[in-house]
């Protein structure tokens, strides 16, 4: 039993902060059709920044969250803007290149600036551990756990409510017919990134905070591409549903059957999945009226 | 309001659709602009808005006037904003979102959120019926719905112009009289002029104030509904009329062809 519930919470928390790397890629995805494979490179940036801030400048650390934040909202629109808005009309498989150059590209300035090495950060979401019932969870994955899911209920409303939000959707939906309303395809594109980036960089503080910061933190992104495959690229509550089960996925065959497995079990279970679901869990159909 | 001086559309930098297209809009009118398929209808209406951009088509000559004020080199948002707004042939409803969500969606360029709230009501007046569906996914909307939300949604913009693309285009000739009436209505209780683009020219000559008949690229016929339905050739090819026994057989053939050419 507490090995079960130490899995659940480690499994739930990965599957959060997965869903939220994952919902940068869904927004591009929806919005633009191109598929960031850079997304991984945005946690680095978020981590790298949080780590200068308060590790090496020595800032309170509210202050290096608005710092952070700001690189990440810059970084996303400054790719927009100067990578992936000239490619527009271009082959969508000559975009998809262009975003793993892309990051490359990060990374190599990063390591430039921070050198390869694995540091320390800056803890400062408490590592304390907290007792759950019978299971012993570090405070900061908790932290993670109540972030991500803050985080994505506030995208969600954002989506609902706003008229940012619903432009956005109009624009993944018809893009001519949103140029029509006087929405600007550029300043949709603009705000997605800007969120991706966003996201990454939050889920990138927080996985620094539970790893260290090193160009691993990056890794997590690859792992990402299981979850929105499996929830359907273009779908919201897919990347969380996604994320959940390959979180829990991941620790349950890590935990019972073999170190190591966890690697490979979500992939597999993506395969099988897909065989049933070609458009992943909750992927848009097109919609065919009789 | 509106004038289109010879203007000249061409897509791909090759294929030159609009040649020497002219015609005007007068404020508080409904115009009329028929054609058969391919005459460019749809052209010029995106030629307006601003629309040819995505479609890679681009005005190169002559100019484009609204209220006074040359609008052809200007980007859609901007259009829209000066109070032009065109609802685009097939409907075009944003399948995945609601009813409200579509029309909040319409409402993109005012911001004032007491207005938008107002504005929604009084959409839900001329359409009860997406009132009733207004949580619905509106891509599972029938045709005439889907219709009625894409007028609904131009009117949330508060256009001073609003430019409509064949409305009747796959309805019941029932719920094309009604979706005619209340475009009149909207016409003539919102005081906004109405550039309405269709096939049915029956339809159009019959809440029309001003009509245009358009063929390949350019305009061949204008005037008030009532002259042009007197018009033999507008009877013949585009009401369905004939006045019999005024033709001889040659005549008969060439006829035959270019009523092919009308219909094709
Ligand atoms: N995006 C486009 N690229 C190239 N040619 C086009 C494009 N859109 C329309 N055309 C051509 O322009 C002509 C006029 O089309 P259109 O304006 O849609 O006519 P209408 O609306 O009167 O049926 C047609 O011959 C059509 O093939
Ligand atoms: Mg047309």
């Amino acid at each position: 039993m507490a090995l079960f519930l130490q899995l659940t919470l480690t499994g739930l928390t990965n599957g959060m902060l997965y869903a939220l790397i994952a919902l940068g890629i869904v927004l591009i995805f929806k919005s633009s059709d191109v598929i960031n494979f850079a997304q991984g490179e945005f946690l680095l940036i978020g981590a790298y920044a949080m780590f200068w801030a308060v590790g090496q400048v020595g800032l309170p650390w509210p202050v290096g969250i608005l710092i952070t934040l700001a690189v990440a909202v810059l970084a996303g629109v400054l790719v927009e803007r100067l990578v992936l808005r000239p490619l527009i009309g271009e082959p969508i498989i000559s975009v998809i290149m262009v975003t793993i150059g892309l990051s490359s590209l990060i990374r190599a300035i990063i390591s430039l600036f921070f050198g390869t090495a694995s540091q320390p950060f800056p803890n400062f979401i408490p590592r304390t551990p907290v007792a759950f019932g019978p299971a012993v969870v570090p405070a900061d994955r908790l932290w993670a756990l109540g972030l991500a899911v803050a985080l994505l209920a506030l995208f969600i409303l954002f989506f609902r409510r706003t008229n940012e939000g619903i432009a956005m959707r109009a624009v993944a939906d018809d893009q001519q017919a949103a140029l029509s309303m006087g929405i600007s395809i550029q300043r949709v594109f603009a705000i997605a990134w800007a969120i991706a980036a966003v996201v990454a960089a939050i889920a990138g503080v927080l996985v620094a905070n539970i790893v260290g910061v090193s160009g691993d933190v990056s890794r997590i992104g690859l792992r990402v591409f299981p979850v929105v495959i499996l929830g359907g690229l273009d779908s919201i509550p897919g990347a969380i549903v996604g994320g959940v089960i390959i979180g829990l996925l991941e620790t349950y065959s890590g935990g019972y059957l073999k170190p190591g497995l966890e690697q490979v079990v979500p992939f597999v279970a993506l395969i099988l999945i897909l065989m049933v679901k070609p458009y992943g869990l909750f992927g848009q159909t097109r919609i065919e009226r009789v | 309001m509106l004038a289109l001086n010879n203007i000249e559309v061409i897509y791909n930098d090759v294929i030159l659709v609009l040649k020497g297209m002219s015609m005007q809009v007068g404020e508080g009118q409904i115009v009329a602009l028929l054609g058969s398929n391919g005459a460019g209808k749809s052209t010029t209406l995106k030629a307006v808005s601003g629309l040819l951009k995505p479609e890679d088509g681009a005005v190169t000559d002559g100019e484009i006037l609204f209220l006074g004020q040359r609008i052809d080199r200007l980007d859609a948002a901007d259009i829209v904003r000066r109070g032009v707004f065109q609802v685009m042939e097939g409907r075009r409803v944003f399948e995945h979102l609601t009813v409200e969500e579509n029309l909040r969606a319409g409402a993109y360029t005012q911001r004032d959120a007491r207005r938008q709230t107002q504005d929604l009501e009084l959409v839900y007046g001329y359409f009860p019926r997406l009132l009733e569906r207004r949580q619905q996914t509106a891509g599972y909307l029938s045709g005439g719905e889907q219709q009625m939300l894409a007028i609904g949604r131009a009117m949330m913009a508060h256009p001073r112009l609003m430019m409509l693309d064949e409305p009747s285009l796959g309805l019941a000739p029932l719920l094309v009289e009604e979706i005619f009436r209340i475009i009149r209505r909207i016409n003539q209780e919102q005081k906004t002029t109405i550039l309405l683009v269709e096939q049915n020219a029956r339809l159009a000559l019959a809440v029309a104030d001003y009509a245009y008949i358009m063929e390949n690229g350019r305009i061949v016929l204008e005037g008030a509904p009532a002259q042009l339905q007197e018009n033999a050739d507008v009877r013949e090819f585009y009401l369905g009329l004939t006045d019999v026994g005024t033709r001889k057989s040659y005549r008969d053939v060439k006829h035959y062809k270019r009523r092919k050419r009308w219909l094709s």
